[in-house]
């Protein structure tokens, strides 16, 4: 099993790691002007509103850069493949491609999340989408 | 803001200690010396120094820099914020201290063992910076990751491969042959040698694509231009000096920028220096350019209006950046072929080709870029 760090979360953000523990991708909304932000931060910056809530992503995205992550000094550790995902929603965040080769991997693939159980911490996820148009 | 010539802020001392991969001293006696060396450069004795900067990270308080070197009294002490994208800040802090009064000579030292003991490049297991949060736990857990990620959409846009980044370490590697304080003295490379280095971030850097993690200090001495000239120094005037941050910006992750290729706080920068020095981009005549890794080179002439948008591959190919180039760039080796203290080195090389001193010196020099990325400096004779 891939070793992952754990995040070290406060109020801000406690949200987000509640949401993957029960399979959810969610991103935060300010209930003033509705505008979406991740990573997640206490106002929005475009009303100055403390008031949010959450949406539940379509978990559905496009990856637009990536790379093959290893030890730089234990090449003999497993590689993850990290991406950076644009979200339908139009918020990005950084995961990591799931079940395939780095063979397979290219910038404008569609993907969508899985969410995968590490032990101590359930990480979003993203496979290959079925549709998986490049554009 | 207009200060009077004569209270315009100048460099008026440079110092440093060799830089290796093993000091075998401490930090604090690497700031010492470095800072020793620059006092003496600037015609001074510790004595005269009133006010202190340094960054945020480093690990030599100000108050054992005072004891070391026998400081007797501060009035001023200011710290960058963020890592070596601030590296220019301190000389723009300690030039709004002179400027306005707050102090009359300025000490400005970065020192560590960057090498020897903590290395930047190491992987980190835990930070309480919550950016880490949506980066560390997906396996981003080194500079050279984190950076690459960005790297690879620029690539991607403008169909680089990893060997057109080493085009750039051919050329800094060349600069650094031939200067002896380089770490990389007498030793260029060619582009197999680049091509040949291991993957530490598949496929975007290699090995020879990273800075040069070293040990070592360095340190200036800022002033008036009116006490500069009552001293035995050579100063070197600052006609501009700028941070640039950009909201959504982060000091590694720029990840939430709407265009991924491009450098937008180093747009920002050319155009606050430029405006400030009251000179064109094309006016600068050699350009020392922040390096942790070679793409950076890329993005920063490209957003300074050196060339087009995607054009740094064949700026750098046409020889425009190395010797006899039209903007000779990191004429040290920069900070993967002279050494890596954190952007501070770079600095000196300005005011050694503005004083004529430098070992790859160049001719005719009025104006000298020096970009940390997001903070910059812009000097003159």
């Amino acid at each position: 099993m891939t070793k992952v760090h754990l995040p070290i979360f406060d109020h801000d953000d406690a949200f987000f790691w509640q949401g993957t523990a029960e399979g959810k991708l969610l991103i935060q909304r300010c209930t003033n002007c509705c505008a979406l932000r991740h990573p997640p931060a206490p106002m929005c910056a475009r009303c100055s509103s403390f008031d949010w809530d959450t949406i539940e992503s379509s978990g559905r995205g496009v990856i637009r850069s990536w790379i093959v992550s290893q030890h730089p000094t234990e090449p003999s550790t497993e590689p993850r493949i990290v991406i950076l995902v644009e979200l339908d929603e139009g918020t990005r965040l950084v995961s990591n491609l799931h079940g395939s080769p780095a063979d397979n991997v290219a910038n404008g693939l569609r993907v969508e999340a899985v969410f995968v159980d590490f032990g101590d911490i359930v990480l979003p996820q993203f496979r290959l989408a079925t549709d998986g148009v490049e554009r | 803001m207009t200060v009077p010539a004569k209270q315009r802020a100048v460099i008026a001392g440079i110092g440093q200690t060799e830089f290796s991969q093993d000091s075998g001293r401490s930090t604090l006696r690497l700031a010492a010396e470095a800072s020793i060396a620059a006092i003496r450069d600037a015609g001074l004795e510790p004595r005269h120094i009133d006010g202190m900067v340094t960054f945020t990270l480093d690990n030599n308080d100000e108050l054992a820099v005072m004891r070391t070197l026998g400081i007797p009294e501060i009035r001023f002490a200011a710290r960058t914020r963020g890592g070596g994208g601030g590296a220019c800040a301190t000389v723009q802090l300690a030039a709004a201290a002179v400027e306005s009064g707050q102090a009359d000579a300025v000490l400005v030292y970065r020192a560590f063992n960057e090498r020897s003991q903590h290395r930047f490049g190491q992987p980190v297991q835990q930070s309480p910076d919550p950016a880490w949060n949506f980066a560390l736990p997906f396996g981003l857990d080194t500079p050279a990751k984190v950076y690459a990620l960005t790297f690879q959409n620029y690539m991607h846009e403008f169909g680089l491969t990893n060997a057109d980044f080493g085009s750039y370490t051919v050329v800094a590697r060349d600069w650094a042959s031939t200067n002896p304080a380089a770490q990389f003295f007498n030793r260029p490379i060619t582009l197999d040698d680049h091509q040949s280095s291991r993957w530490i971030v598949e496929p975007i850097l290699r090995k020879l694509d990273c800075c040069l993690e070293s040990d070592g200090g360095v340190a200036m001495i800022i002033t008036t231009a009116e006490r500069a000239a009552d001293l035995d120094c050579f100063p070197v005037a600052i006609p501009a000096s700028s941070a640039a941050h950009l909201e959504g910006g982060h000091e590694m992750f720029a990840y939430y920028h709407d265009d991924l290729a491009a450098y937008p706080e180093g747009t920002a920068l050319g155009r606050l220096l430029c405006g400030q020095a009251g000179i064109a981009i094309d006016d600068i005549d050699v350009a020392m350019i922040y390096e942790n890794f070679s793409p950076i080179v890329f993005l920063q002439l490209e957003a300074f209006g050196f060339c087009g948008r995607g054009e740094a591959r064949d700026f750098i190919a046409d020889g425009n950046i190395g010797r006899g180039g039209s903007l000779p760039v990191n004429t040290n080796g920069g900070l993967l072929g002279e050494g890596y203290i954190h952007g501070m080195n770079n600095i000196l090389e300005a005011v050694r080709q503005l004083r004529g001193t430098a070992a790859n010196q160049q001719e005719n020099i009025q104006h000298v870029l020096v970009s940390a990325g997001r903070s910059g400096l812009i000097l003159g004779r």
